[in-house]
């Protein structure tokens, strides 16, 4: 039994078909890494899942909740999947324990404490219990991303969608929101990631996407899909990539 | 220059200064509160609205930006009774002011609305938040933020502004320097100590503003 399931999924943005007919299942606690070239459509594949882009053909589900257009399912399908993005997008104006609390608090309507001590949990979770009053801007930018994996966590979803979550580190920071992804992964948690991190992606996700110009071009296991990529595509992405 | 300059008429006519300053302030609170709260309302209609909504907002919002405002006072007080609507002074005056400052709010804030990153937006959806809970709750703080001296300056405008509802007969400060100096003849010391009160009044609104942004918004916006 798959938990997401995407079938045929088509999107155009104007006359330009990004994605052309993507297949995917993910089953429970699998960690899927997505890779390809800028604009080979993985960004949009992901944001699709959680209805940040609407899709033209073909259906996404996610634990049974269908990716319909309107608020109520959107609500449905969202609190079911959390994203993590690029630029982080914590809420500049609330402290970080806050912007673990709020959606809680607005979103499942949980009394404060309640949303406070999951707040505070989950920024322990992610290594960061001591900055709970910090605002953002007094974060780096690893601090700053694992507070917003925190506050996607604090709604409990059943899925993560990572989108290029390191791309906009320094360095020296990746390898501390990276620790953060590889923990839930090994507890289960399912996973999506957009990443160009290859090494994370060999040594943690269970299965490899490769996408080019708007298909899955490959898919397999990480040490088949490195090792021995089948098609000139993917064998020189990851020449160039290496 | 032989003209004796004489305040002895503060002594007499002081109290009717004090609560020409009252009825001002009082103009100033109720037009910059609701004034402001029109301002956001039409601002999120115009910036985020539904699309039938956007441009009943957009034809309020340019018919007071393109008419005098003591002509919106006369109207209100003077024709719409008319059409059966009557209203003392003091309601027409406190209406003329929230539905001026509304306009001219709309759009200041509207331009706050408009520089927010859309990642901002992006997160409050997949946190499963609804349109109008991400404007209330992540956009609208950071974005009074960025456009809070602007909003400062109009809310400060419209306080000098109110000196026209004196036109209408309410009792403001500018009534009050008006009927001092029909009264006394002294029409040069009775506009100069309303213009130092008027002085007054607008650097203390500033500062209580300043002060009002800073509890408001305790941080920087980010970005």
């Amino acid at each position: 039994m798959s938990l997401i399931e995407i079938t045929e999924v088509k999107k155009r943005f104007g006359d330009n078909e990004v994605l052309k007919g993507i297949n995917i299942d993910v089953a429970p606690g699998e960690v899927i890494a997505i890779i390809g070239r800028s604009g080979s459509g993985k960004s949009t594949l992901l944001r699709c899942i959680n209805g940040l882009e609407t899709i033209d053909e073909g259906s996404i589900s996610v634990a049974g909740a269908q990716l319909l257009p309107d608020e109520l399912h959107l609500k449905a399908l969202r609190l079911k999947v959390g994203m993590i993005f690029q630029q982080f997008n914590l809420f500049p104006h609330l402290t970080a324990g806050r912007n673990v609390m709020l959606s809680q608090m607005v979103v499942k309507k949980t009394p404060k404490a309640e949303a406070e001590a999951m707040a505070k949990k989950m920024m322990e979770r992610v290594g960061l219990g001591h900055k709970f009053d910090a605002y953002p801007d007094q974060l780096s930018g690893g601090q700053q991303q694992r507070v917003a994996i925190a506050r996607a966590l604090a709604m409990q979803p059943i899925a993560l969608l990572c989108d290029e979550i390191t791309s906009a580190l320094d360095p020296e920071l990746v390898s501390e929101v990276l620790a953060v992804v590889k923990e839930l992964a090994g507890e289960g948690m399912t996973l999506m990631m957009v990443t160009h991190e290859m090494r994370f992606a060999r040594d943690v996700c269970s299965r490899v996407v490769f996408m080019h110009q708007g298909r899955v071009h490959e898919i397999g296991k990480p040490e088949d899909v490195f090792s021995s990529p089948k098609t000139p595509e993917l064998q020189q992405f990851l020449g160039v990539a290496h | 220059m032989n003209y004796a300059f004489d305040y002895g008429w503060l002594f007499v006519y002081w109290p009717v200064l004090v609560k020409g300053i009252g009825i001002t302030l009082e103009l100033t609170l109720v037009g910059g509160v609701l004034g402001v709260a029109l301002g956001i309302a039409c601002a999120w209609a115009r910036a985020l609205g539904p699309g039938w909504l956007r441009p009943v907002v957009a034809t309020y919002v340019e018919l007071i930006r393109n008419t005098p405002f003591l002509i919106q006072l006369f109207f209100i007080f003077f024709g719409l009774p008319a059409l059966g609507v009557r209203m003392g002074e003091l309601e027409a005056a406190n209406l003329a002011m929230v539905i001026n400052l509304g306009a001219y709010g709309c759009e200041i804030i509207r331009a706050g609305i408009q520089a927010t990153p859309n990642g901002q937006f992006e997160a409050g959806a997949s946190l499963g938040m609804s349109r109008l809970q991400t404007f209330w709750h992540v956009v609208l703080i950071p974005a009074l933020q960025r456009i809070w001296p602007a909003l400062s300056s109009q809310i400060v405008i419209v306080m000098l502004g109110s000196a026209a509802v004196s036109q209408i007969a309410a009792e403001d400060l500018t009534f009050a320097a008006n009927f001092i100096q029909s009264r006394t003849f002294r029409a040069f010391e009775a506009y100069f100590v309303a213009t130092a009160i008027y002085l007054a009044l607008a650097i203390a609104l500033r500062q209580a503003l300043r002060g009002l942004g800073w509890t408001l918004f305790p941080k920087r916006t980010a970005r």
